[in-house]
């Protein structure tokens, strides 16, 4: 007999929900700090590097925000397709499209740009992302294949075409041959919102998506199909919800804001396109929905404390001398101690063996 | 069988002295008391809630008591699991079924006994025993393609094969044609016969009259009474089951049936699942104002046609279906309903509600037209748990209010929440599966006089069930529905239980001397 039991609530409780995330970091930061003592490094100095320095100045906050915003702007859309049980992983790949077409067309538009041409790559963006994300769709409908391989599959494509594009067509005619397209003129760069920092517009249409997804998903009807569809596909069968429709509409969506996401990427922090346009936002996105419960407001919270260890990571590395590799195992740890957590919304758990029975 | 001196009576079977279970907030067994003697067959009555389910589920060790003794033949007992139990000789067959979708019967099978042998044997022994108690069943078939009826099959011969010393049954007869039930009574009195113990958990309180020389009555997690079912009333046990006097549904005499507000024409289906019971030219219509009955084992075509009727699934000729003299067949539930079309599925959790959801976010599910929930693609919150609210207090339902979650009522609550949220939208015609299937007498009751009220009111109303006492109490005009073909219906005054009994048991074609509406039928 076990001193240890699992025993199942009557209720998913609520306290829960919003418990085990920060269950999860505290996990995380305990195996943290572990993981520094066993490699030799002062576990205190070492966390501080990692979560407080690179925060504790104006230009550090600002890029926390610039890291923030990809993730959300993927997450929010991906939210909605997993509530959906539509399983989008390839946000990396619709990112990475918004990318070559966003970030194209300031190319294509260059030295002959105006107001418009901002506005345009942002609709070009998210074109390119949802065109990605169609891909999948069709699939799954026409085919019934499994939108979480195609879609992951299509990531490795768009990535190569990214590499191709920089190599050739899009590469920087005076760049001495580096595989780097110009640096995008003025009107083809993100607004600076906040001056001293890299802060762009784009953490704007991140905020923006966080609202609107909350709308969406608690006010609408669609919203509410949403959800029925993800829970119960033979309730929504029953209540007639078109369910090829949501899964046309929750690709879309989400292949669209990764567009967004990637476009703001070059006309953001970047200025230009290179080989490597996302540290893997879009597959960081996906710890990030699912840290963020699903839950916009939530997704916007979580992608905060991702982005911390992106920048923390960095930080770490140049203060400490730790591994490139930190950044992973922290985001993994995170994400293994939040679904392990979770076991905590439908049981508690009771110590000490069960009363006899006799 | 025990051998025992005749100066010393055996020990019981089983014996329970003081067992208390309590669950968060609710106290489910209170020093309940309970001595089963070797080869009775004891009836354990009581309504959704009175803490049967939990009774048994420790019994076979599925829960444990928190406090109290369990004697097994007379020695103390734990019941740490149920494979503790079936090593006990305690065998189990449960309402709500423990079958894996993906594996066969003998799979299914064989995973329930302790030692299941060579498939081969198992399924050559399945293969007996499914036939020598009437229980037709291929043990090569996959459990998902098993309708109810069947998979409840496979659960009682998974008992019948480790010859049980207790038998529990929870509310066996619910699929079976009354021919099928009185066979499978035959079975259990053997079965007694040669010692076995049964506690038989049912609804049906004329089964239990016929079949049990004892009975024990739970209500609100005590033991309220115990007496000799075979000489009570049905009405008695019932309302000693529930504490109260029970009102039988009224049934004022039907008008002039109406307009045909649902026409069935030539309606045959073909489905890519080799197992599925293809629907063969059936048609019917349903009047305003009537309620016409189809009655017939699960896997009979139950299924295909629900879903052919309630636009899940779209047939090929679109004047097959006609909804209020529209033509149909080709349209979704949405586009139906539209028409006046209502819809209470077979399975309330999973399909008429999501489990997960509220009580409200479940009004909304079907109610979201007709009861304007929605406007610009908005949900309309307060309105949504207005007419929860408008259900749970019209059909009594009992709950904690609107926010409670779908999966946290009872079958009868959650079932009468559903015929609620239909019947509210004023349908014209109301298309309702199985309506009490495993639903205490008391909601039963409440089910039949809302459905007969909303007849009587104007609309057409269809019953699918597999329960023919539930046919007999609502229908004015009975069909039957076997192996996809549908009989020619009969008032239900003009025809009798034995011979609807005849019909769902395939007897078509060979019709009883001067029947020559049976003969008809095929």
């Amino acid at each position: 007999m076990s001193l240890i039991r699992l025993e199942p609530r009557g209720q998913a409780s609520q306290a829960m929900v919003y418990a085990t995330p920060l269950l999860a970091v505290l996990l995380t930061l305990l195996s943290g700090f572990v993981l520094f003592l066993l490699l030799g490094f002062d576990p205190m100095k070492a966390l501080h590097a990692f979560f407080v320095d690179p925060v504790s100045s104006k230009r550090g906050i600002g890029e926390l925000i610039v890291k923030a915003t990809p993730l959300t702007l993927c997450a929010i859309g991906l939210a909605i397709g997993f509530r959906a049980n539509v399983w989008n992983i390839g946000a990396e790949g619709q990112l990475t499209m918004g990318a070559i077409v966003g970030g194209g067309l300031a190319l294509a538009f260059y030295g002959e740009g105006g107001w418009w041409l901002l506005p345009l790559m942002v609709i070009g963006g998210a074109a390119g992302g949802m065109a990605w994300a169609a891909i999948p769709a069709y699939l799954r409908l026409r085919f019934n294949a499994s939108e979480i391989l195609t879609s992951l599959m299509l990531t490795y494509v768009a990535l190569l075409m990214l590499n191709y594009l920089v190599h050739g067509p899009y590469r920087d005619p005076d760049g001495f041959a580096f595989p780097e397209s110009r640096l995008f003129e003025a009107d083809a760069v993100m607004p600076i919102l906040w001056a001293g920092t890299r802060v762009h517009l784009g953490a704007a249409l991140a905020l923006f998506a966080v609202a609107a997804g909350w709308v969406l998903i608690a006010r609408t009807f669609i919203g509410f199909q949403i959800k029925v569809i993800g829970l119960t596909p033979a309730a929504a069968g029953y209540a007639g919800f078109d369910q090829k429709r949501v899964v046309w509409l929750v690709l879309l969506l989400s292949g669209g804001l990764a567009g967004v996401a990637g476009m703001g990427e070059v006309a953001g922090p970047i200025g230009q396109i290179t080989p490597n346009v996302s540290p893997g936002y879009g597959f960081t996105a996906i710890i990030v929905a699912f840290l963020g419960r699903l839950h916009p407001v939530g997704i916007l919270l979580a992608a905060l404390l991702m982005a911390l260890s992106f920048i923390g990571g960095e930080a770490a590395q140049i203060a400490m001398g730790l591994p490139k590799a930190i950044t992973g195992v922290f985001q993994g740890m995170l994400l293994f101690f939040l679904l392990a957590s979770d076991v905590l919304i439908r049981y508690r758990v009771r110590f000490g063996a069960r009363r006899a029975v006799a | 069988m025990d051998s025992s001196l005749p100066t010393d009576p055996p020990p019981p079977r089983l014996e329970l002295r003081g067992i208390t279970k309590r669950f968060p907030g609710c106290l489910a067994n209170d020093h309940v008391d309970l001595v089963l003697q070797p080869g009775e067959i004891h009836a354990l009555l009581g309504e959704n809630g009175a803490g049967k389910s939990t009774l048994v589920k420790m019994i076979y060790g599925v829960l444990h008591p928190d406090s109290g003794t369990i004697l097994w033949q007379g020695r103390e007992t734990r019941v740490p699991d149920p494979a503790g139990a079936r090593q006990l000789g305690v065998g189990m067959v449960f309402q709500h079924f423990s079958l894996f979708d993906t594996l066969t019967v003998t799979e299914n099978i064989a995973l329930g006994l302790e030692k299941p042998g060579p498939m081969d044997a198992l399924a050559a022994k399945i293969r007996s025993v499914s036939e020598r108690y009437g229980l037709a069943l291929d043990p090569e078939r996959h459990v998902f393609h098993l309708s109810v009826g069947e998979r409840q099959r496979v659960e009682i011969v998974r008992c019948l094969l480790q010859d049980p010393k207790l038998l529990i049954m929870d509310e066996p007869t619910s699929v079976l044609t009354p021919q099928e039930a009185t066979k499978l009574f035959e079975t259990l009195r053997r079965l007694a016969a040669e010692g076995c113990t049964i506690l038989y958990i049912s609804h049906k309180l004329e089964e239990i009259r016929a079949l049990c020389s004892r009975a024990t009555v739970l209500r609100g997690g005590r033991v309220v009474g115990a007496c000799d079912p075979r000489l009570e009333t049905a009405r008695g046990l019932a309302e000693l089951m529930i504490g109260s006097e029970l009102s039988s549904p009224e049934r004022p005499p039907q008008g002039a049936a109406g307009a045909a507000r649902l026409s069935v024409r030539h309606l045959s289906t073909t489905s890519d699942n080799p197992f599925a019971t293809n629907l063969k030219d059936v048609s019917f219509e349903v009047r305003a104002g009537e309620i016409l009955g189809i009655a017939g084992v699960a896997g009979n075509g139950q299924a295909e046609l629900m879903a052919a009727l309630s636009g899940e699934v779209l047939v090929a000729d679109p004047a097959s279906v006609v909804i209020e003299g529209a033509r149909a067949g080709h349209l979704g539930p949405r586009a139906r309903r539209a028409l006046g079309l209502a819809f209470v599925p077979e399975e309330r959790l999973g399909r008429g509600t999501v489990p997960e959801l509220s009580l409200s976010d479940n009004a909304l599910l079907s109610g979201y037209a007709s009861e304007t929930l929605v406007t610009g693609g908005m949900v309309r919150f307060g309105r949504a748990r207005a007419y929860a609210e408008t259900i749970i207090k019209g059909f009594n339902v009992v709950t904690h209010g609107h926010r409670a979650e779908a999966r946290s009522l009872s079958g009868g609550n959650l079932q009468k929440f559903i015929i609620g949220r239909e019947v509210l939208q004023r349908p014209k015609l109301l298309i309702v599966g199985q309506p009490t299937w495993g639903v205490d007498a008391g909601a039963a009751a409440a089910i039949h006089q809302a459905l007969i009220g909303l007849a009587r009111s104007g609309a057409a109303v269809l019953v699918i069930s597999q329960d023919l006492d539930e046919l007999f109490v609502l229908s004015d005009r009975i069909s039957v529905l076997f192996h996809g073909r549908l009989s020619d219906s009969r008032p239900t005054h003009e025809t009798s239980v034995e011979r609807i009994g005849l019909l769902m048991g395939g007897l078509f074609a060979t019709p009883p001397d001067e029947d020559g509406e049976i003969a008809r039928a095929l």
